[in-house]
């Protein structure tokens, strides 16, 4: 009993030391240009951030409590709360890394005690010093990622989250004229509670998951289709069709949207002209809510087959012929060959495209942004036309509306969404993955 | 009656041909036309215009935005292009080379973080820059693309970089060669795919995207060629639209030659990067 707490006695009086105050186990270890370096630093730290780290994380608490004032004619500026939000978000990071610092001095102290516990020399100042440089370079390296991610990716990540649970909207809450307040959860409440809201919400929902799930199916078919066309063993020129059906996919995305907007305009279009010209009736091509989203699909249809014709065509040379010649043996249709050889064949060596394309188009925020700017409108929608989706619906809240926390919310859900949804397609790959090793 | 069957499919098949060619090659040969067609009217009547002229490139040129714009995209496309590659070839390289506390979790957290694309905050992305004055500056959206291009790249580097023998830089190591050494002497000329890959994704990336230039970017001398064409149809007076057609084959015609002399890697590319998730 006595030996082994014995055995341990520097170790823990060192981690104590440490944890009482900063650098007294480096001391106590006999480590004493490690232990006073610890100490002024965190001196130098502590009395210089103190009070702008209590001010900021005051002011993510308050987002400000002095609104701007107009006296005899002057503005007196008051608190900008979006501003104060950023900063205690900074703040909140440097708490965090100086709670790190700490940890990592207790965790020194320990590790130099155990050394004298097993009696062996705790190494020096310039050994350390060293030794940290050789250890620590892979951090040397990722901290500039580090930087960026914190910075472009985390930081708009938990100030998004962070906005949906205030008031920052348009007309009444917008810094520096107004003050911004912590609302809880009552933007989520007034989207799901307020009918306009619900309305939009559930609408547009409904049509962002219908034209997600039909875009790929279309295209799933249609590439398969057109595959099994051109490979066709009679077809001659087979290079001459794959060429010419290749090419929408090669055209940049954007250029053959807008000229789809062109060529389909409801007074002035090409086509619509061209109809009228061939004795039909124009048709509203993306005039009409209803026509509106079956154009969208039919131009999606346009530029998004020849990849998937390409993909299917490389798949279909890969399938085993003496699985056909069998089933010709046996008798089998045409048909029956097509829905129980060909089809779960492609579609299990499709499946991860068709995901990737199903989370693509999910968010394809360019497709309908610059053909239909989510026209034709739609009475009943707030901020939203008919063929908005989500993320084109957030777009249109933040640049155009300022309703930034409705904005938020909706994007939280979305975030939600895709988690899920990820960590389901995860799963799925790690699954198969495991079965392909057997 | 089989064979007539089988020759009747194939007769099916070459008139469904003939009318997809029709609906594949109008929208293109429309563009090519109209750009060619003189006057300000959108082309009808016939496909290939009687006197083509090059007046609509003239007038993109002298009258619109256009040069600036694609100055712009190639600036933003080229330092874009440097610091994403730079900035995956380090975290790749401590992330394949080294074995650190935090490994795991911080290869994860890239996984995690890759779910959730930039353009998903775009409501804090426009409030942040708007307050740190990086709004309409290109400086503020390189920055967000090199951010975005980590979670995309490192992956791919890594697994390359994992494929290189380590017996190779032990050798090195033994003469005397540093970490800094090996990166730049063995790894990095190893992995020239990768490099390219990563480079010329960041490269592609301003010329094709448009949700990010237009929450950052709002000045017309600022934009990038998406944005540009964009506002040329948005506007919605005809006499944009001819100008608009001459642009879109300019822009639209190198990629396009580009895609279709690369497509075997190209398409290949796509599908092996779907494997990884």
């Amino acid at each position: 009993m006595m030996a082994t707490t014995d055995a341990r006695r520097h170790r823990t009086t060192a981690a104590i030391f440490s944890t009482v105050f900063i650098g007294l186990g480096q001391l106590y270890n006999k480590q004493y240009s490690k232990g006073l370096l610890f100490m002024i630093a965190t001196q130098l730290f502590f009395w210089n951030y103190y009070p702008i780290v209590y001010k900021g994380i005051q002011g993510l608490i308050t987002l400000g409590d002095v609104p701007t004032k107009i006296v005899a004619g002057n503005v007196i500026k008051g608190d900008h709360s979006i501003f104060m939000l950023i900063q205690g978000i900074i703040m909140i990071v440097l708490v965090l890394l100086f709670a790190g610092f700490y940890a990592l001095n207790i965790y020194d102290a320990k590790k130099n005690g155990e050394l004298r516990d097993k009696g062996k020399p705790v190494p020096g100042f310039l050994i350390s010093l060293r030794q940290a440089k050789f250890r620590h370079f892979p951090y040397l390296l990722l901290l500039p990622a580090l930087f960026f991610v914190l910075f472009v990716t985390v930081l708009p990540l938990v100030f998004n989250v962070l906005i949906a649970f205030t008031n920052y909207s348009a007309p009444h809450h917008i810094p520096d004229r107004n003050l911004v307040d912590w609302t809880g959860l009552r933007t989520f409440y007034d989207l799901f509670a307020q009918e306009s809201w619900r309305t939009t919400f559930f609408g547009i929902s409904v049509w962002n998951i219908i034209w997600a799930v039909a875009s790929t199916l279309t295209v799933f078919f249609s590439g398969l289709v057109l595959a099994l066309m051109v490979n066709h063993p009679k077809v001659k020129f087979k290079k001459f069709w794959r060429t010419m059906f290749i090419l929408p996919w090669a055209v940049p995305q954007f250029i053959s949207i807008l000229v789809f907007r062109v060529l389909l305009n409801g007074s002035f279009g090409p086509v619509n002209d061209m109809l009228v010209k061939l004795g039909m009736s124009p048709v509203p091509w993306l005039s009409d809510p209803t026509m509106a989203k079956v154009t969208i699909l039919i131009v999606n249809l346009w530029f998004s087959t020849p990849f998937l014709m390409a993909l299917m065509s490389g798949v279909l040379t890969t399938l085993p012929r003496d699985l056909y010649e069998a089933a010709a043996v046996d008798g089998a249709t045409g048909t029956q060959r097509f829905r129980k050889l060909t089809l779960p064949l492609v579609l299990a060596a499709t499946a991860p495209i068709l995901i990737m394309q199903f989370a693509f188009n999910f968010n394809n925020f360019n497709l309908i942004y610059m053909l239909t700017d989510g026209s034709p409108n739609h009475p009943d929608y707030y901020y939203a036309g008919s063929t908005d989706i989500l993320i084109s619906w957030i777009f249109k809240m933040t640049l155009n509306q300022s309703q930034f926390n409705m904005a938020s919310a909706v994007s939280i859900i979305m975030f939600v969404f895709i988690a899920v949804f990820s960590l389901w397609n995860y799963r799925r790959m790690k699954t198969t993955r495991e079965e392909d090793r057997i | 009656m089989s064979k007539l069957l089988n020759n009747l499919v194939v007769i099916g098949i070459y008139a469904v041909f003939a009318v997809l060619l029709l609906t594949t090659m109008y929208p293109l040969i429309w563009v090519i036309g109209t750009s060619l067609h003189p006057g300000n009217t959108l082309m009808v009547s016939s496909m290939f215009p009687k006197q083509p002229t090059l007046e609509h490139y003239v007038e993109l040129i002298r009258n619109t935005d256009f040069v600036l714009w694609f100055r712009n995209t190639v600036t933003i496309a080229l330092a874009n292009a440097v610091i994403s590659t730079g900035l995956v070839a380090a975290t790749a390289y401590a992330f394949s080379r080294f074995r650190f506390k935090g490994r795991q979790q911080g290869l994860m957290a890239l996984l995690i973080l890759q779910m959730f694309p930039g353009f998903l905050s775009i409501m804090a992305i426009f409030v942040l820059l708007l307050q740190t004055k990086l709004l309409d500056t290109h400086l503020g959206l390189i920055l967000i693309y090199a951010g975005g291009s980590i979670s995309m790249g490192t992956w791919v580097m890594k697994g390359h970089f994992d494929t290189i023998p380590k017996s190779l830089e032990e050798a090195a190591y033994i003469d005397g060669a540093s970490h800094m050494v090996t990166l730049f002497k063995i790894i990095l000329p190893l992995s020239l795919p990768a490099i390219t890959f990563v480079a010329l994704n960041s490269f592609i990336t301003p010329f094709m995207d448009f949700i990010l230039p237009q929450i950052v970017l709002r000045s017309s001398d600022k934009m990038t060629l998406a944005q540009g064409l964009y506002n040329m149809v948005a506007t919605e007076t005809n006499s944009s639209f001819t100008t608009f057609a001459a642009g879109a084959v300019l822009v639209a015609l190198p990629i396009t030659i580009l895609y279709m002399y690369f497509q075997k890697y190209l398409i290949h590319g796509m599908t092996a990067g779907a494997d990884k998730g």
